[in-house]
């Protein structure tokens, strides 16, 4: 990415060579819509500091992935009259995975008229950074009284970045049941993998550069919501 | 959090508060899991430092760390180069060098696990010291209170029996000051400590009195090992005046509990019929243990090693 935004044309073209230090594969559609309507940037990597997405963008976003859930959950497994919901559940991640998963059944309820199973899990016991950062308070684990044994998880976080909480997720899944299929779901996917992990489900892709934070700011958490670009500022550990 | 955890007084209530916090997050993660263990504390190493015989504490403190994936070790004095005479600060240091993250030491001096956090680069962590404190164990009395009666703030808590001995009550008295509840010692003046009257707690020497206005009555073991005077008549003098039977329970409001650290004397201060009564919290109280064990660990060791 050190060469600048990729077009639409060079990410179908360059699709088999995907890596999983770039943003994920349906990011790229998203970020080369969203380009064509700005001029140019400069050769800088990153996004320019400033609102990313506004409260009706994070809606639009959350719509779209609601859709893009219901398709999934219809052609992946075996054929059911209500599109495969059932099957589906959305396992937030705290703290804004959380709220978030809870957005897409809504929204999912909303287009379909089906609910669709929530959990949250908690993946603080399972980082593998406790010793860098410390330790931090807890939140909730609750997972549907069906469980996810069989059945299609799809993890929800708000920010892709470094691959590390995912990772965690995993784990922690491996531990509450033997899920049919595990998939991510992000809001904004910021590229910088430190491990070959890739969302399935991507609201917004952003090219960044490390030295940037990516704030994700819900209603139900912050009050307001938005999605921030900011450079980092002092020692203040990126997101 | 300070880095050992000897005493009530170590935690100030916002500390109490998120050791709770966390051991409700720890019970609600596992509820109903097949695989109860997490991998938080994996590769570190835990040591079970138990110069006093002890079932329960240990047992939990064992269970605690390995659900946390963190190593055990078990050492009890008995069996140990403890008996050929070897000292404490030569146990801690021997400890020190095979790499103990976490000490938790039961000693029948009070005073040992201070003693020994001056010798050791780990966590100690006090899970009983002769007379003095139990921290942990207020701590899972506290997460018990508050998990039955859903707050601690303004909850009226009688302490009952043999505090003189009780390094249950006394832990307790300090952890439930800081969380907010009304402390009441009831016990024969034999068996109050000297110095008891600046405690945060108001002391009593009537249980007929005090229990309709207890939320919670917990009962404390008679220590007959510690006992080397005559502190009451006879056992049956003790047990009709400061025991918990079904009359005496029957006067407490309706939806208090009773609480017993174990191990209990059946017949002494409490009853079989109250101790097997849904009133009763006792084995409540001893898987809330594991939790609120797994807490501290988790806050004590999961973070960077300094």
């Amino acid at each position: 990415m050190a060469d600048g935004p990729r077009t639409r044309v060079q990410y179908r073209r360059h699709r088999s060579d995907h890596s999983f230090n770039d943003p994920s594969s349906e990011a790229g559609k998203e970020a080369s819509l969203a380009r064509s309507s700005e001029p140019a940037r400069s050769s800088t990597p990153g996004s320019a500091p400033g609102t990313l997405l506004s409260a009706a963008d994070v809606a639009r976003v959350v719509d779209r992935m609601a859709h893009q859930l219901i398709e999934r959950a219809a052609t992946g497994g075996p054929a059911s009259a209500d599109g495969g919901l059932a099957d589906l559940v959305l396992v937030g991640i705290p703290t804004r995975g959380a709220p978030l998963a809870r957005r897409l059944a809504a929204r999912i309820q909303a287009f379909t008229g089906t609910g669709v199973d929530v959990g949250t899990a908690d993946i603080t016991l399972y980082r593998d950074d406790l010793r860098l950062r410390g330790v931090r308070a807890l939140e909730p684990t609750v997972l549907p009284d069906a469980g996810i044994d069989g059945r299609l998880v799809v993890l929800v976080d708000d920010v892709l970045f470094s691959g590390r909480s995912v990772r965690a997720a995993l784990d922690a899944l491996r531990d509450l049941g033997r899920p049919r299929s595990v998939q991510l779901a992000v809001l904004v996917d910021r590229g910088h993998r430190e491990l070959p992990i890739r969302a399935d489900f991507v609201g917004k892709n952003v090219p960044t550069s490390r030295s940037q934070q990516v704030k994700v700011h819900l209603a139900e958490v912050d009050g307001v919501d938005e999605v921030l670009v900011t450079e980092a500022t002092g020692t203040e550990a990126a997101q | 959090m300070k880095r050992h955890l000897l005493e009530a007084a170590d935690l100030d209530r916002d500390d109490a508060t998120l050791v709770l916090d966390t051991a409700a997050q720890i019970d609600q993660a596992l509820a109903g899991r097949e695989v109860k263990k997490l991998p938080t504390l994996r590769g570190r190493t835990v040591v079970n430092l138990f110069y006093e015989d002890s079932t329960r504490t240990r047992i939990s403190f064992e269970l605690a760390a390995k659900r946390l994936s963190a190593d055990v070790i078990n050492f009890s004095a008995k069996g140990s180069s403890v008996s050929k005479g070897e000292s404490l600060k030569d146990t801690a240091l021997t400890l020190e060098a095979m790499g103990a993250d976490a000490v938790v030491v039961r000693h029948w001096a009070s005073g040992a696990p201070h003693r020994l956090a001056n010798w050791v680069r780990g966590s100690v962590v006090n899970a009983g010291d002769g007379t003095h404190e139990h921290p942990t164990q207020a701590l899972l009395d506290a997460y018990t209170i508050r998990q039955r009666l859903g707050r601690l703030d303004g909850v009226r808590v009688t302490i009952v029996g043999d505090v003189l001995h009780s390094r249950v009550a006394r832990s307790n008295v300090g952890l439930l000051h800081t969380l907010g509840a009304e402390v009441t010692l009831v016990a024969p003046p034999t068996l109050l400590p000297v110095g008891v009257g600046s405690w945060p707690a108001e002391v009593g020497y009537d249980l007929d009195a005090v229990l309709p206005k207890s939320d919670v009555v917990m009962m404390l073991r008679v220590q007959a090992e510690r006992m080397n005077a005559s502190y009451f008549p006879s056992a049956r003098e003790y047990s009709r005046r400061y025991g918990l039977d079904a009359r005496r329970m029957a006067a407490l409001p309706d939806d208090a509990i009773v609480m017993h650290p174990g191990p209990m004397n059946r017949g002494m201060e409490i009853a079989a019929e109250v101790a097997d009564s849904v009133r009763s919290t006792i084995v409540e109280q001893v898987a809330n243990g594991v939790s609120t064990r797994m807490a501290v660990l988790y806050l004590l060791l999961g973070g960077s090693p300094q």
